[in-house]
């Protein structure tokens, strides 16, 4: 034995045994088990979704009453700019990237990602991303102040003069959590490419795994654009160069397409996820097939190619040309195709089924209808007489929370739920988890279809002050955030205490088909005895066939 | 019929895909990915020089003629044919024979020395800097950027000719050889697109 090979027999065996030990210490340590990795990536951006949201009850708070008279100015700005960027840089990213982690390894028969060091490498910058992202609130000018987006020449404002600004932070942390991304997103597509089980062929990967493979492409192919512009961005910022600044022969206009075009593809990015958890709970807890696998797996890979078309439909305000317009309105049209045949399919899917309306189930099922309904509203913002009337307005926040919160997070929900079991190895509280869908159902449809009339009528986003007219819309709304801030309490309570002393789960406790069910809950440190040998499709509810055709070698001992 | 039923049970007991990781296929593969994805940080930087060069109307900066082109046409010349000789670096370790491939990789690391060192000279001898408007910004963001991966590749390079004097570390295989050889090609094409758009098209 040389001594590489004593080294790591030496980490396998410490491994096992930290394993063994079901030890909570080793989710704090630089752990390389893709299983480790993905449960710190959904704890650690589950922190980050709760900052946000206690954000987000400011923000609300503020908006009870027509006056700006909670928060000051400059701390308004600050937090609707850190609600934004933290829950899409530090929530729906890295809690999607941690799922797909721990899910997609398992679910095409590998031991563990192609490059696990990569993979810690890719979660430990999460924690200094959301360090970078929650020092900027102390330094002397202030968090950035300019909207997620932040556009030049607002974003290059820098009236202290100081270096370290927290629009400086935020370039910063936005770059590293770039890298971050880019990095998961290598070793997930290498991972579903080359480490597929024998047997395992494309048509019988789950639509989860097709899911998270078509969005981490997106990642790899947009991203960099969203880099180049922040590093333009932090020259103008610091070196005092003068891309976006008009003053100077500049353009603005320049960054705007740099970022919608990553940050448009970063929405697919972040729904095709849910997309594929949709596909893996409607067929458990409908007892059906998946209605029309195939294409239902082609349109995630026409989503990915559609969404790279489409980012100039957030500029129609932005002195686009006509003829561009006209285009972009026909381009952003068509996502509600390859949209609308997975949408069908989960209603073929549940139609006649024997439904099983546990928590996951209900999740899956809410966020589908907010979904269709945000699809609606989606349609309506695509046109673009419509957008130009409601550029800017609550309507647009209407909408993309009714996609973020409603379908994203909900439907992250319905996935906690649905995996928890595999994941901790106890069952949930089930009432908790009705009580916990209810909340959060009415929450959020009590916060965010108001919007829609204020938005209408024109009142516009990130104010703090309004006109009195639109008090009774925003009072509702805010009824409706502060109850889905306090939904996410019985979520927590009932996950911990579950997590602790919940009963003890079995290896399949919903009888779903899929190769993460065979194995133990929670699944041993390599996954499998021996490498599975897939002989049947996936889904294939109602019929009995064998999954693997080494069912005996799969399990191993672990029974 | 004979003919599907064979191939149906190869589809099932085909080749089993890799299941080590950090295997050199799995790298190979992965490296080629991440090159795809940096080439766009490139293009995203040409689609604004592009922009800019099309729309800016004072374009040069005041007292700027234009960039001087024998010297960067010479700088070309040079790390375009380091390409040819890390590839020939490259068949020599084929070969085993080790010492051919430590002679041709130091001679890339010293054309590739040889451009930077004349990038220095250049950005030294013009009289515009970064933050003489777009123009000025743009051609020191390009040629700086893609001088920072010419100095990542020579130190990679660096590295592997560092490692070729610990025996037994190339017999396993040489995927940092690969890969830097790789990155070394991408580096290049880029110069050439880099090129043509900043000193052919003025």
């Amino acid at each position: 034995m040389t001594d590489s090979q004593v080294k790591t027999t030496n980490i396998i065996t410490e491994s096992y045994q930290d394993l063994s030990a079901r030890n909570w210490k080793r989710y704090f340590s630089f752990s390389t088990d893709h299983k480790v990795i993905g449960i710190q990536y959904l704890v650690t951006s589950f922190i980050f979704f709760l900052i946000g949201g206690i954000f987000a009850m400011v923000i609300r708070g503020e908006l009870i009453t027509p006056e700006a008279d909670l928060v000051d100015r400059t701390f308004y700005n600050g937090m609707f700019t850190m609600h934004g960027t933290i829950m899409l840089f530090l929530w729906t990213f890295p809690s999607l990237v941690g799922l797909a982690n721990y899910l997609v390894p398992i679910m095409i028969g590998a031991k563990d990602m192609a490059f696990p060091r990569l993979n810690a490498a890719a979660f430990w910058m999460v924690p200094i991303v959301g360090t970078l992202m929650m020092a900027s609130f102390f330094v002397p000018s202030g968090s950035a102040q300019s909207g997620w987006w932040s556009y030049p020449p607002v974003s290059l404002q820098n009236p202290t003069g100081q270096l370290i600004t927290g629009q400086f932070l935020w370039i910063l942390a936005v770059a590293i959590s770039g890298v971050s991304s880019i990095m998961g997103a290598v070793n997930i597509v290498t991972t579903v490419v080359k480490m597929r089980a024998p047997g395992m062929t494309f048509f019988r990967m789950p639509i989860f795994v097709w899911a998270v493979f078509s969005a981490q492409i997106i990642q790899l192919f947009g991203l960099p654009a969203l880099t180049a512009g922040a590093v333009m961005l932090l020259f103008d910022l610091t070196v005092g160069t003068s891309f976006f600044d008009p003053s100077q022969g500049g353009n603005p206009i320049l960054f705007q397409h740099f970022f919608w075009f990553y940050s448009h593809p970063a929405v697919y990015v972040i729904i095709l996820p849910i997309f594929g958890i949709f596909s893996e709970i409607f067929p458990v807890y409908s007892r059906k097939p998946l209605f029309g696998y195939k294409i239902v797996a082609i349109s995630s890979l026409l989503i990915a190619a559609v969404s790279g078309l489409v980012w100039v439909h957030h500029m129609y305000a932005s002195g686009t040309p006509g003829w561009m317009r006209m285009l972009f309105m026909l381009s952003t049209m068509c996502v509600s195709v390859p949209t609308g045949i997975k949408v069908f399919a989960w209603v073929a899917t549940i139609w006649g089924g024997k439904l099983r309306l546990n928590t996951a189930m209900l999740f899956a099922m809410g966020a589908l209808i907010m979904f269709i309904f945000a699809g609606v509203t989606g349609i309506m913002l695509s046109a673009v007489p419509v957008d130009i009337h409601v550029n800017n307005t609550y309507f647009v926040v209407g909408h993309f929370h009714y996609v973020l919160y409603g379908t994203v997070t909900m439907g992250m929900y319905a996935a906690i739920y649905h995996w928890f079991p595999k994941m901790t190895g106890r069952m949930y509280y089930e009432s908790w988890g009705q009580v916990h869908f209810w909340l959060a159902f009415i929450g959020t449809n009590l916060n965010f279809l108001p919007m829609h009339p204020l938005g209408l009528q024109g009142m516009l986003r990130r104010v703090a002050s309004y006109d009195p007219e639109y008090t009774f819309w925003n009072v509702l709304a805010s009824l409706g955030a502060f109850l889905l801030g306090m939904s996410t309490l019985p979520f927590i309570v009932n996950m911990v205490s579950s997590w602790i002393q919940g009963p003890i789960a079995p290896s399949n406790p919903w009888r779903a088909i899929g190769l993460e069910w065979l194995i133990a809950s929670p699944p041993p440190v390599e996954n499998f005895e021996d490498t599975p040998i897939i002989v049947s499709e996936p889904y294939s509810y109602g019929k009995s066939d064998p999954l693997v055709s080494n069912l005996e070698g799969v399990l191993g001992h672990h029974e | 019929m004979f003919r599907k039923t064979i191939i149906m049970d190869s589809s099932i007991s085909s080749q089993p895909l890799h299941h080590e990781h950090d295997a050199e296929g799995n790298s190979y593969f992965a490296f080629i990915v991440f090159l795809c994805s940096e080439s766009i940080i490139f293009l995203s930087f040409f689609a604004g020089y592009i922009i800019y060069k099309t729309t800016t109307i004072d374009w040069l900066p005041a007292g700027v003629t234009g960039l001087e082109i024998k010297d960067p046409l010479i700088n070309t010349v040079v790390l375009i044919s380091s390409s040819f000789v890390i590839y020939i670096a490259e068949q020599f370790l084929e070969k085993h024979q080790l010492w051919g491939f430590r002679l041709f990789l130091l001679l890339t690391i010293a054309m590739g020395t040889y451009f930077l060192v004349g990038q220095a000279i250049e950005w030294n001898g013009l009289e515009f800097g970064f933050t003489s408007g777009v123009f000025g910004g743009m051609f020191y963001l390009l040629t700086g950027f893609h001088g920072l991966h010419v100095l990542t590749g020579i130190l990679l390079q660096g590295i592997m000719l560092g490692r070729s004097f610990f025996p037994n570390n190339y017999e396993q295989g040489h995927f940092g050889v690969i890969a830097t050889s790789l990155f070394w090609h991408f580096v290049d094409v880029i110069w050439i697109v880099l090129f043509v758009l900043l000193y052919l098209w003025q």
